[in-house]
């Protein structure tokens, strides 16, 4: 019996943002796609094991976090150099913000420990409701709503340090070239 | 690409998050490094409108990659797999 082309369109539907949250894990955009395709492996030799009807999105990113999980444990040296490389996993960044801004922003989601950064990712960004992301975590609601506000408090004490890092020296080099002296 | 439809419900969704503030479980205090720095600074008042922007960079980072599509060599793996199953 061939795969029911309607279920057939929902894994294809889901794929965009299964790559999007691969590449937040992985950092790095082979891996991802990498990740992504084993995902769908393995998802398509079990897909009997998928109720229709129910979420799909939610049945493979589960998926996709185990397959993460299990071969994160393996390759654990190489994902930690994560932090600098995910800039380099996009061909554009979205118009509205500035270069330096958005490049601020990955660095300082990088140094977000990894349960954090999903749980952010998946209710803040994928659209997923606290129960889902409850689900494809495999913990408790309350364990995801506390990951998320910590990685929120976390991500806004970063950014805003590093503002006051960019503005301070910023604002003595104008007074130094103003010629003033401090008041 | 014409499937993307299905996923629409949750981009229309855009963000599930909950006002900051109320935390009333905290299954995970024993983190050393939860809540350690601020709140007592000056720039706590922009907090408001750090995790508006936070939220927004959020979903223009994921959503710069959704907009790629799905690449073609995870299309035909997924049609290529499906005619196959169960044979």
């Amino acid at each position: 019996m061939k795969l029911d082309p309607a279920i057939r369109d929902q894994v294809l539907a889901t794929v965009p943002s299964l790559r999007a949250f691969a590449i937040s894990l992985c950092g790095n955009i082979d891996r991802a796609d990498d990740l992504v395709q084993e995902t769908l492996l393995r998802a398509l030799a079990h897909i009997d094991s998928f109720e229709p009807g129910t979420n799909m999105p939610a049945w493979l990113f589960t998926i996709l976090r185990n397959l993460f999980r299990s071969e994160y444990r393996k390759r654990r040296r190489e994902v930690e150099d994560a932090d600098g490389r995910y800039a380099e996993t996009l061909k554009s960044h979205p118009e509205q913000t500035g270069r330096v801004e958005f490049e601020e922003f990955r660095a300082a989601l990088a140094k977000l420990p990894s349960d954090q950064r999903e749980a952010l990712i998946l209710v803040g960004a994928s659209g997923f409701s606290y129960d889902d992301a409850a689900a494809i975590c495999g913990c408790a609601v309350g364990t995801i709503k506390s990951r998320v506000n910590r990685a929120r408090t976390r991500l806004a004490d970063l950014l805003a340090i590093d503002s006051v890092d960019d503005f301070g020296p910023d604002r003595a080099t104008r007074a130094v070239l103003a010629g003033g002296g401090r008041n | 690409m014409g499937d993307r439809g299905k996923d629409d419900d949750m981009k229309h969704r855009k963000t599930n998050l909950e006002p900051l503030e109320p935390v009333a479980e905290k299954p995970e205090s024993h983190n050393p490094m939860g809540r350690s720095v601020t709140s007592q600074k000056p720039e706590a008042r922009l907090g408001r409108e750090v995790q508006a922007r936070i939220g927004q960079q959020l979903r223009a980072m994921y959503n710069d990659v959704v907009s790629q599509g799905v690449p073609q060599h995870l299309t035909d793996l997924v049609r290529r797999l499906g005619d196959q199953e169960a044979e």
